[in-house]
């Protein structure tokens, strides 16, 4: 399972706060103490609040860089902000957070992935928002493939994401997104990796963390091999590793949480 | 039409475990030993390498023999009156290590002491210069109290020491830890107990490039097929990435090899055409050994020279 950490980002208070006095520790606690939790990406992303995004995007994934090469996720709706972090992650693993299945999403990122030679997630949405249906997720999701393909982006280095609701938004999407998962994984051979946005789905609700751990093992069984979350929620981690056991990806022993952290 | 590429490609490999210390090193051993490091499945070199070949450890006791055959006594004479001359025949007929079993610190089988257990091991060690292993007699208390002074006689040989259960490790560790051994880690023919006992181990402080895992060996008919699959299973689980479950094996194929009456039976014993004893045996014993390789296995523990020299040929002829 891959996991993005997805904590340093400006809409956090902590983070936000040491974006604005240009504080690097919080920052670089949060990047090793999430590394630490079990993170393979440090998602970056610099908040709605940030005026110079493109700045402060620099200024984040060089303080991070001061305490660890381990790869980055440059999370930003804004090309400009992604080109920057893109570049100062040079030379390093990293991933695009993301592109949208518009056309001209499309082909503005995937030359960039191809660029940086870099991980790129896939929204399955586009300029008519977010697909109700299994279908239309999975049209999109062709669609992203292609233009992958296309970009000489190889499928181990592409994310496609069926994009999660809130469960009180619209209680059908959560089962659509299980099923849209597995429609995914038929798409080539070897399929994409699939990831979500797992706080998304209790976005607004109650019970935060239960809704989380639940969601993530439902579509872990589903297929989903990657997910943006938290992985300082220790509970949510164990979670993981048990529905890993339970799909057979390692062998059991009595301390097995403990052989999976080591 | 482009025939697709269908090599696996492992994201793990077998740690390499080093047994043996030259005087460079500390010891006294004329060569050190490297078992594992594979990154591939067993002999399959279009995928893989197998960067140190499988070894072969000749069975040496502490007593004479209880209950061998003649087919097995006869090559070694009266050597085995002497486990140091009994390790030196093993020398000159090609092992790659000498594996010491203690069985007569056992109390059913002389309770010797813990000083002359010591004494046999020192008295082997100065008699040859392959790398060690030494193996207690499955009595846990007893193996506790002699593997301290064995563990300290070997000081800075670097040897193989046996073996760590998930109820009785401590000790094993300790000894290893003070005198810089390598440690097997034993299970019953239950692969989570061997992940298991390998996890105590490693949060005991115990490095897991000096661990040998046994999973216990079971011959054809005592269970080989159990012994073999979990055997492939933890070569599977290491070459996919499981750290825990990295590391080189052993297997005792002399062993249980000769407890089948296909080897032990003679010949006035067995039906005629099971052959004449003196292939039989050695034979049994050579396909058990073979039948484990191909699972995964670094150190075989043999007993007879001629089991030895053909599995010597048959591993040059697989690499």
């Amino acid at each position: 399972m891959i996991i993005v950490g997805e904590r340093i980002n400006g809409m956090f208070k902590d983070i936000r706060r040491a974006i604005r006095k240009k504080d690097k520790g919080p920052v670089q606690e949060m990047a090793l103490r999430q590394l630490e939790a079990g993170a393979d990406y440090l998602d970056i992303n610099v908040g709605p609040a940030s005026a110079d995004k493109a700045g402060t995007m620099v200024w984040l994934v060089e303080t991070v860089r001061e305490v660890t090469d381990a790869p980055l996720a440059i999370d930003s709706p804004n090309l400009e902000a992604m080109r920057a972090g893109l570049e100062a992650c040079k030379g390093s693993e990293v991933m695009i957070n993301s592109t949208t299945g518009k056309q001209e999403d499309l082909e503005a990122y995937m030359p960039l992935a191809q660029e940086y030679d870099a991980s790129i997630v896939g929204l399955t949405m586009d300029e008519n928002g977010i697909p109700g249906d299994v279908n239309g997720r999975t049209e999109i999701a062709l669609k992203i493939l292609a233009s992958a393909m296309e970009h000489g982006i190889p499928t181990d280095k592409l994310f496609i994401d069926p994009v999660i609701l809130p469960v009180n938004a619209d209680q059908r999407q959560p089962a659509n997104v299980m099923k849209a998962i597995g429609e995914f994984k038929l798409l080539s051979d070897p399929p994409p990796h699939i990831i979500v946005g797992l706080s998304n789905i209790s976005q607004g609700t109650k019970q935060r963390p239960l809704i989380n751990r639940t969601y993530l093992v439902m579509c872990m069984a589903h297929g989903l091999d990657a997910a943006i979350l938290d992985p300082l929620d220790r509970e949510l981690m164990d979670a993981m590793i048990t529905a890993e056991l339970l799909l057979n990806k390692f062998i059991y022993c009595d301390s097995f949480l403990e052989a999976y952290r080591r | 039409m482009q025939i697709p590429d269908a090599l696996e490609r492992w994201s793990g490999k077998v740690q390499t475990v080093r047994i043996g210390a030259t005087q460079e090193e500390g010891g006294t051993r004329s060569k050190v030993v490297e078992v594992g490091g594979e990154t591939g499945l067993p002999f399959l070199k279009f995928e893989g390498e197998t960067p140190n070949p499988p070894v072969v450890a000749m069975e040496v006791w502490d007593i004479p023999p209880i209950d061998w055959p003649e087919v097995l006594t006869e090559p070694f004479g009266d050597a085995l009156e002497d486990p140091a001359k009994w390790a030196k025949k093993c020398e000159e007929f090609g092992a790659d290590m000498i594996c010491i079993k203690l069985v007569g610190i056992h109390p059913d089988f002389g309770d010797a002491s813990p000083e002359q257990a010591r004494d046999v091991v020192r008295r082997v060690a100065d008699t040859v210069s392959l790398p060690l292993i030494v193996w207690g007699c499955d009595e846990d208390e007893k193996d506790n109290e002699v593997f301290p002074a064995c563990s300290e006689a070997l000081s800075g040989e670097r040897c193989l020491l046996g073996t760590a259960k998930e109820d009785n490790y401590r000790t094993l560790v300790a000894c290893c830890q003070a005198d810089g051994h390598n440690l097997i880690t034993e299970a019953p023919l239950d692969i989570n107990i061997q992940k298991q006992v390998n996890i105590l181990v490693m949060d005991a402080g115990f490095p897991p490039d000096r661990i040998v895992m046994y999973p216990t060996t079971g011959g054809l008919g005592y269970g080989i097929e159990y012994a073999y699959s979990i055997h492939e299973r933890s070569r599977l689980a290491a070459l996919g990435g499981d750290r825990i479950m990295a590391m080189p094996v052993i297997a005792l194929p002399g062993p249980e090899a000769w407890r089948a009456k296909e080897a032990k039976g003679t010949d006035e014993e067995v039906p005629a055409n099971w052959g004449p004893q003196m292939e039989r045996g050695p034979m049994w014993e050579f396909i058990t050994a073979t039948t484990l390789l191909q699972a995964g296995t670094d150190i075989l523990v043999m007993r007879h020279p001629k089991a030895v020299r053909e599995l010597k040929k048959f591993v040059e002829k697989l690499l």
